[in-house]
């Protein structure tokens, strides 16, 4: 059984081919052995220079640093992975079957908890006896761990998933979470409103959970474009943009101008309409041109747009103080009483003791609704035929004009709705910083909007949601991550590696789950009884 | 006049850089049908390798003029098999697992693989730019006069030419090697049909790999340039370079290799002409919304051919 099941595995990585069926006995060693010889000599090729050779520039001049060390490190990692993954996973040797490789992924995740426990127990007293013999020696023990522990959950879901598919059935794991996939929604949604009220929550919580509705509502937004109509957009972001540099200039230059401070209290209220129609306004005028464009052109000229428009935020001086920004925004008031400590102020009002905290719960709150809005309106919307022709779009545009439907209006509507929700975005982005400059609009905001969409699963909404948790709560583990400061050479910052993650996640994302984390649709239209459908009818982009 | 002449220089030297970068999109999308996000990328990872090897050497502009040249041969080699091996990793871990798979998928897959490539060389070689002193100084006069504000010379320097040299050699040998190779046939075949380039026995993995080896040779060399000729690199110079070959190669027709470089060409006219006559800040904004005139009203290019929907 299991010598003939790797050649399926192989998935085209290797240059090793499956033994072929005269020598059922084993893999061939000597072709593994080449192949990682050729891997080694290739991740040298690629590692060495760039990383080996750091042209830096100490005094003036540039010279060259040499990092042999590094580079031998992470060539050896490279080659070994390749090594164990022929041995585990490609060119099983013919007594390993799926079984084992569960058993062993249990045990890897063993191992990896219980040296993550030893690492954190001994990091200082009483227990701090492993400190003291080398003081890192409880950071590796904890990186080790981390490491044990996702690899033995990598070997124990796919060797479940090979004992399920040689029994033809859904493995075990998906058959007990399949029936917790209808509440995901609902807990969530309950966790999200009592968020701020749950004891031991304190502000850098909150500031995060905002951040992550934010990502969440641009999401969601995204999704309308690429998920529902199927126009992979990269230059979300210039819609983001453009809501929020008409929130700071509306709100600072412009409504002071026209109305002077009566309205003032008001401002967010008012401007955020505003704000959200511009942006609209803004995605018509660029969908317009765009629309007789295919998949992977409309991407590109979308990107353009992006780039444009923030070029243009940088030169126009005279009206967008270029790179310097826009600064002293107006703060969102509760519907007119501002948050402020004196006797007119949201506390003193409603007889609270004056906290900063409230104006952030506030702005908690506020993005909450409009991300909940944003969900709501998509969803009704794909009921309706404009909902139903995007659908049909992403299908299969041809069979799509010849029904009759205008596809040119259905792709501006598409591309509107998604500038609008970015445009709210925007508005909220530029009230809660409180600054705006075109730094916060480059293309890698598209990128990383973009990924959390593609993560989630292309028109899946608690997909955008579970991929935006993931991709900013992995922002802020980078940032935790302080046992690898102790066992990397000085100088490492986490931090720095933030965007390299999210570019091998959405590879590998490709690679093995092309159809995001969530995989499950509710389809627009059925018959007596509501049923998910795989993705895999669906079709997705084809723009 | 002379103010005239010496922008056309200057814009074909950098539609020459283009037009190299621009051959590496035009023939992955004809072979396989996708952009490849990435080869901006691959780009900026050849100018790096560059600038590596030529201080790995130690070359500096006080040598004699024949070694100059020969160790630049050398470095340009290196160039070229290191970012040969990067393209090939490229393909080989992002986008050949995905062939068949929707459509969407490889492109969002190569963003990915720009955004690694862009991080990597940040991470391993710092953000900041790299400036190094010329190394090829000297040129010819092309004219000379002399009015009341000053002289005014038109040069075309040593670099210009080289740069002008290359390409056009390497544009006669490239075409060589796609009309009159085996290699080239193959690589023709699998642009018309891949399934039945295969039947009739051609290695169709194989053939799209040396398409991107070939690609990203050529990235290199447009690397290289740049770097000789602006004498200046960042991790992020492969982003705008990228959009804007690409719109080169869309412009000359994609899938087309001469129209390619005739993109190139007229891409880079167009920006230093603007920044010459109009504005410097802009100059981004007019390659970017000529790609959109040109995607909008010219979707096939100038020497491409029209393409049909078929059902």
């Amino acid at each position: 059984m299991a010598p003939s099941q790797p050649a399926q595995k192989q998935k085209g990585q290797g240059a090793v081919k499956a033994p072929d069926e005269r020598q059922p006995a084993g893999p061939d060693y000597g072709r593994v052995l080449i192949d990682t010889a050729i891997t080694a000599l290739i991740a040298l090729a690629i590692i060495g220079p760039i990383v080996g050779m750091n042209a830096s520039a100490p005094q003036g001049g540039l010279v060259l640093e040499y990092r042999w060390g590094t580079v031998i490190a992470l060539v050896a990692i490279i080659t070994i992975g390749r090594f164990l993954l022929h041995l585990l996973v490609w060119n099983r040797p013919g007594w390993v079957t799926p079984q084992h490789v569960k058993r062993w992924g249990w045990g890897a995740i063993a191992v990896g908890v219980v040296a993550i426990l030893i690492g954190m127990f001994t990091m200082d007293a009483p227990l701090g006896f492993l400190a003291q013999i080398h003081e890192s020696l409880p950071a590796w023990f904890v990186a080790f761990g981390v490491f044990a522990l996702l690899s033995g959950i990598w070997l124990l879901v796919s060797g479940a998933n090979e004992v399920a598919q040689a029994k033809g059935v859904q493995s075990h794991l998906a058959r007990t979470l399949e029936p917790f996939g209808k509440y995901v929604g609902v807990v969530m949604l309950g966790a999200a409103i009592i968020l701020p009220f749950i004891p031991g929550v304190d502000r850098r919580i909150v500031d995060l959970a905002i951040l992550m509705l934010t990502y969440i509502m641009l999401g969601w937004g995204l999704n309308i474009v690429v998920g529902l109509a199927g126009l992979l957009d990269l230059g979300y972001v210039a819609f983001y943009a453009v809501g929020a540099y008409s929130y700071a200039l509306l709100s600072t230059v412009y409504f002071p101008l026209w109305f002077g401070d009566a309205v003032t209290p008001w401002t967010f209220w008012l401007v955020l309409p505003l704000a959200g129609l511009l942006a609209a306004c803004w995605g018509l005028i660029l969908g317009f041109p765009v629309l007789r464009l295919r998949g992977d052109y409309l991407a590109i000229v979308t990107l353009a747009f992006g780039e444009i428009i923030r070029t243009i935020l940088v030169n126009w001086y005279s009206f967008t103080n270029g790179p310097n920004g826009i600064s002293g925004i107006p703060r969102p008031s509760f519907f007119g009483i501002p948050f402020t400590n004196d006797d007119k102020g949201f506390a003193a009002t409603f007889g609270l003791t004056y906290a900063p905290l409230q104006r952030i719960i506030f702005l908690y709150y506020v993005i909450l609704v409009m991300a909940l809005i944003t969900n709501f309106v998509t969803l009704r919307l794909r009921k309706l035929p404009i909902g139903r022709a995007w659908e049909a779009l992403r299908e299969d545009e041809i069979a799509c004009r010849s029904l009759g439907i205008n596809t040119t209006s259905t792709k501006l509507t598409a591309f509107a709705m998604g500038a609008m929700f970015g445009g709210f975005a925007g508005s909220f982005f530029a009230t809660r910083q409180g600054f705006v400059s075109p730094e916060s609009f480059v293309f890698m905001e598209s990128a990383i909007i973009l990924a959390i969409v593609v993560l989630g699963g292309l028109g899946s909404q608690i997909g955008v949601v579970i991929a935006a948790i993931v991709v900013i709560g992995a922002f802020e583990v980078f940032r935790e991550m302080a046992f690898l400061k102790a066992i990397m050479p000085a100088g490492f910052d986490p931090t720095q590696y933030r965007m390299l993650a999210v570019g091998i996640a959405m590879v590998l994302i490709m690679r093995w789950r092309p159809r995001g984390l969530v995989t499950k649709r509710n389809p627009s239209i059925f018959l007596k009884e509501k049923k998910a459908v795989s993705v895999d009818l669906v079709a997705q982009g084809h723009g | 006049m002379e103010y005239f002449l010496e922008q056309l220089i200057n814009g074909i030297t950098l539609g020459s850089i283009y037009g190299l970068i621009a051959i590496g999109y035009t023939m992955v999308y004809g072979i396989i049908g996708m952009i490849n996000f990435a080869h901006g990328d691959i780009f900026m990872v050849g100018a790096f390798i560059s600038l590596i090897a030529i201080l790995a050497i130690g070359l500096t502009a006080s040598a004699s003029f024949a070694l100059l040249i020969l160790a630049l041969i050398l470095v340009l080699a290196i160039a070229m098999i290191l970012a040969s091996a990067y393209n090939w990793t490229v393909e080989r871990v992002a986008y050949r697992p995905l062939r068949g798979s929707f459509r969407l998928a490889p492109l969002i897959s190569a963003i990915g693989m720009s955004i690694v490539l862009q991080e990597f060389v940040r991470i391993a070689q710092g953000g900041r730019p790299k400036p190094m002193q010329p190394l090829i100084s000297g040129g010819i006069e092309l004219m000379h006069r002399k009015t009341e504000l000053g002289e005014f010379v038109v040069r075309l320097s040593s670099i210009q030419i080289i740069i002008i040299l290359t390409t056009l050699a390497l544009m006669v040998l490239f075409t060589a090697l796609i009309t009159r190779t085996s290699l080239g046939r193959a690589q023709r075949s699998c642009e018309q049909d891949m399934k039945m380039a295969s039947l009739v026995g051609i290695d169709v993995n194989k053939t799209i790999s040396i398409t991107f080896i070939m690609g990203a040779a050529l990235a290199a060399v447009a690397g290289l340039m740049f770097f000789l000729r602006y004498g200046v690199i960042d991790f992020y110079i492969g982003f705008l370079a990228g959009v804007k070959a690409f719109t080169a190669a869309v412009l000359g027709g994609i899938g087309s290799i001469p129209g390619a470089m005739l993109g190139g060409l007229v891409i880079g006219l167009i920006e230093v002409f603007w920044s010459a006559y109009f504005s410097v800040e802009y100059k981004d904004v007019a390659a970017f919304a000529m790609l959109a005139v040109v995607l909008i009203f010219l979707p096939q290019g100038l020497l491409g051919k029209p393409e049909v929907e078929k059902v």
